[in-house]
């Protein structure tokens, strides 16, 4: 039976709020702003949590990097079912320039310190979309990846996957170790129930530095600027076909 | 940000086809931005802030999406109340050990004002409900805590209140339902007028009179639906509440056990007041909620909606009615959560504290649910905008639970004779 599942959970800006570009474009506006876990992030525990109650884990370990507010974001997950947390302090100006590569090097690290044989991400976050992390810490570790999962199964000592692509659903096998992403349809994760929300105060985050694991944080990405998207313009109507081949024609396009 | 249009493209997707029937597609509030000073979030600590969350995301998904539909076929959404149960919202204030949450009385005024923006209605009887509980688990024996609480707090089964009378209603303590022992059963004779869930609901806390007269006299009994000579009214016609029903509650030479009585013989007034004091911050904190979600409504309305070539948002006039609602809002509820915190420690203010609150919350919250209804014009009366359900729901609130005229100022009210010393 497998061990350990490690699960990366990112705190992001809430999916409802609208975004406000700072008036200096060097990034959103975050201040006061409410935020929550990225929900692929919850999908991901959820299917985590799931594989413990069926008992094909033994311990769910909750990771998170950022500043003290991600503990927040650890709980949560917690509360929905995982063991214990592990939150990594970054802070300042590595955590604006936190991103795939810096987090997958200390998912790395943390899954070879705590022998994890599986970790299960969200496919990617909801305020960068990056859609990175896994396959970067996969390729870190040299273990298989399974990205998109609509479907995990463990099979012994195997991992069957159903990834929805572009092309329609394709369904790998793997051995562990092995990295996941999950999608959208691969679960509707669980509310939080009152007693859970209680219990997970006393579940246990550890607390530890990008440095006690190795990990250079220095990042290779400088942002230059952020704006909002354009406007969207309005269309021009056209009487003919004639007509919208010249204004394709005018416009460049054609 | 591709991931979270299609997600949140997806969510409201699924509410569109819910509620395409009803058309009410105007109430999403429990996730916009909100400003700091009027976030219901501000002040809490962290594990509140969890359960205000769970609360807020099971009223965003279960409960906002259908309350224009419950209202409108008068549906008693008996398995989303119990989804809500299996989140711990049956039995919040009621013993772990016998299947509650053991939440503290803030805990609770935080949970049923964030459920309240999904469905005030829905959420005031299930306020009801958990005092209920709460009522045979703080006063009942071991056996009737575990007789009755486990179910209660899973939803199971449902219970309701009954201490008014077709003749008794602010002058609760002359009730006339009468409870004459013989042997070891009371044979109750009377009627309960008014009663949240009378009919469709399992176990009924009776005040009835075993004794004399006055508040003395009187005992409560815990009555099973099923039981020879308990019989209901019709269903009545409400402005509001209607995903609850109500109904008299008859009772004739209904026979109920000795051992069904909560405490002894003439603490049964006793046990009623003390109950409402836990159901009336809850009241208030429904109403509280309605009141946060339509300032929400109401402030998204005046963004889209222009006239004079202009967004309402940029008539001083409207923003200065706006900040006043805002200002009620935030006066209520830190009345509430006065209150809640007083009762919970038990401070000798604790009961005044909890009728005051209950009445300035619900006059000022209905007065901001009202406002903003005339703040979104022709559309505010329509039923496909939320705006109006919440008025109609807790325009009651303002009624029951004492009626706030005679809080502070009729007779038998509790505060005046301290204000005298």
């Amino acid at each position: 039976m497998t061990a350990r599942v490690l699960v990366g959970v990112k705190r992001v800006i809430d999916y409802a709020v609208k975004i406000r570009v700072k008036p200096d474009n060097t990034g959103v506006v975050t201040d006061g702003v409410k935020h929550s876990m990225n929900p692929f992030c919850e999908i991901a525990v959820e299917e985590a949590v799931r594989l413990k109650e069926k008992k094909l884990v033994q311990e769910v370990v909750a990771v998170s990097c950022g500043p003290q507010q991600v503990q927040e974001t650890i709980r949560t997950a917690l509360a929905m079912g995982a063991d214990r947390g592990i939150h990594v302090e970054v802070s300042g100006k590595d955590y604006d320039s936190l991103g795939p590569l810096q987090v997958s090097k200390i998912l790395a690290a943390l899954a070879k310190k705590e022998e994890a044989s599986l970790i299960i991400l969200g496919k990617q976050a909801i305020d960068d979309d990056c859609n990175q992390t896994g396959q970067m810490t996969a390729a870190l570790l040299d273990w298989p990846q399974g990205t998109f999962a609509s479907e995990l199964v463990i099979e012994g000592d195997k991992v069957k996957v159903v990834r929805e692509i572009d092309g329609g659903l394709e369904t790998i096998k793997l051995n562990m170790p092995v990295v996941v992403t999950a999608d959208l349809r691969l679960n509707t994760p669980r509310y939080a129930t009152l007693p859970n929300i209680m219990k997970a105060k006393k579940k246990k985050i550890a607390n530890m530095k990008p440095g006690d694991l190795g990990v250079d944080m220095t990042s290779r990405v400088e942002v230059l600027r952020v704006d909002e998207p354009p406007q969207r313009q309005a269309g021009v109507k056209v009487e003919s076909v004639e007509d919208l081949v010249s204004k394709l024609k005018e416009a460049g396009r054609i | 940000m591709a991931a979270a249009a299609t997600l949140s493209r997806l969510v409201r997707l699924r509410l569109y086809s819910i509620s395409r029937n009803n058309g009410l597609l105007f109430n999403r509030v429990q996730r916009r931005g909100i400003a700091a000073c009027i976030d219901p979030s501000v002040g809490l600590s962290d594990e509140q802030r969890e359960f205000q969350k769970v609360a807020f995301d099971f009223a965003a998904n279960e409960m906002a999406p259908h309350m224009a539909h419950w209202d409108q076929n008068e549906i008693f959404p008996v398995e989303t109340m119990r989804k809500a149960a299996q989140l711990g919202f049956g039995g919040t204030c009621v013993h772990p050990d016998v299947g509650g949450s053991g939440l503290s009385r803030l805990d609770a005024s935080v949970v049923f004002e964030a459920l309240s923006t999904g469905c005030a209605s829905t959420t005031a009887y299930m306020s009801i409900h958990n005092m209920c509980a709460w009522m045979i688990d703080t006063f009942g024996n071991n056996e009737q805590r575990g007789k009755y609480c486990p179910d209660l707090c899973s939803m199971e089964k449902f219970a309701s209140y009954c201490l008014t009378e077709p003749g008794s209603g602010s002058d609760a303590a002359s009730l006339l339902t009468s409870a004459k022992l013989q042997g070891d059963l009371y044979v109750l004779n009377g009627s309960k007028a008014f009663i949240s869930g009378g009919g469709d609901t399992d176990v009924y806390v009776v005040m009835c009179r075993t004794g004399g007269k006055g508040p003395k006299g009187i005992s409560c009994l815990v009555v099973e639906k099923g039981t020879p000579g308990l019989s209901f009214g019709k269903k009545e016609k409400k402005v509001g509440w209607n995903s609850q029903p109500t109904r008299a509650v008859i009772f004739e030479d209904c026979k109920v056990p000795v051992a069904n009585r909560l405490g002894i013989e003439g603490q049964g007034f006793n046990i009623a007041m003390k109950g409402l004091n836990g159901g009336r911050i809850n009241i208030a904190s429904c109403s509280v909620g309605a009141a946060q979600a339509c300032i929400q409504l109401t402030r998204d309305h005046m963004h889209v909606r222009k006239q004079f070539g202009e967004p309402l948002s940029n008539s001083q006039f409207l923003q200065f009615k706006l900040a006043e609602m805002a200002t009620r809002l935030v006066a209520s509820r830190l009345m509430v959560r006065q209150a809640a915190l007083a009762l919970q420690e038990d401070r000798p203010d604790a009961v005044p504290l909890c009728s005051m609150a209950k009445l300035f919350a619900t006059d000022e919250c209905f007065t901001i649910c009202n406002q903003a209804l005339q703040m979104h014009g022709g559309y505010g009366y329509l039923k496909d905008y939320a705006v109006q359900q919440f008025v109609r729901d807790i325009r009651v609130h303002q009624i029951l639970e004492a009626p706030s005229t005679t809080l502070l100022g009729g007779r038998g009210a509790e505060p005046v004779s301290r204000l005298q010393e």
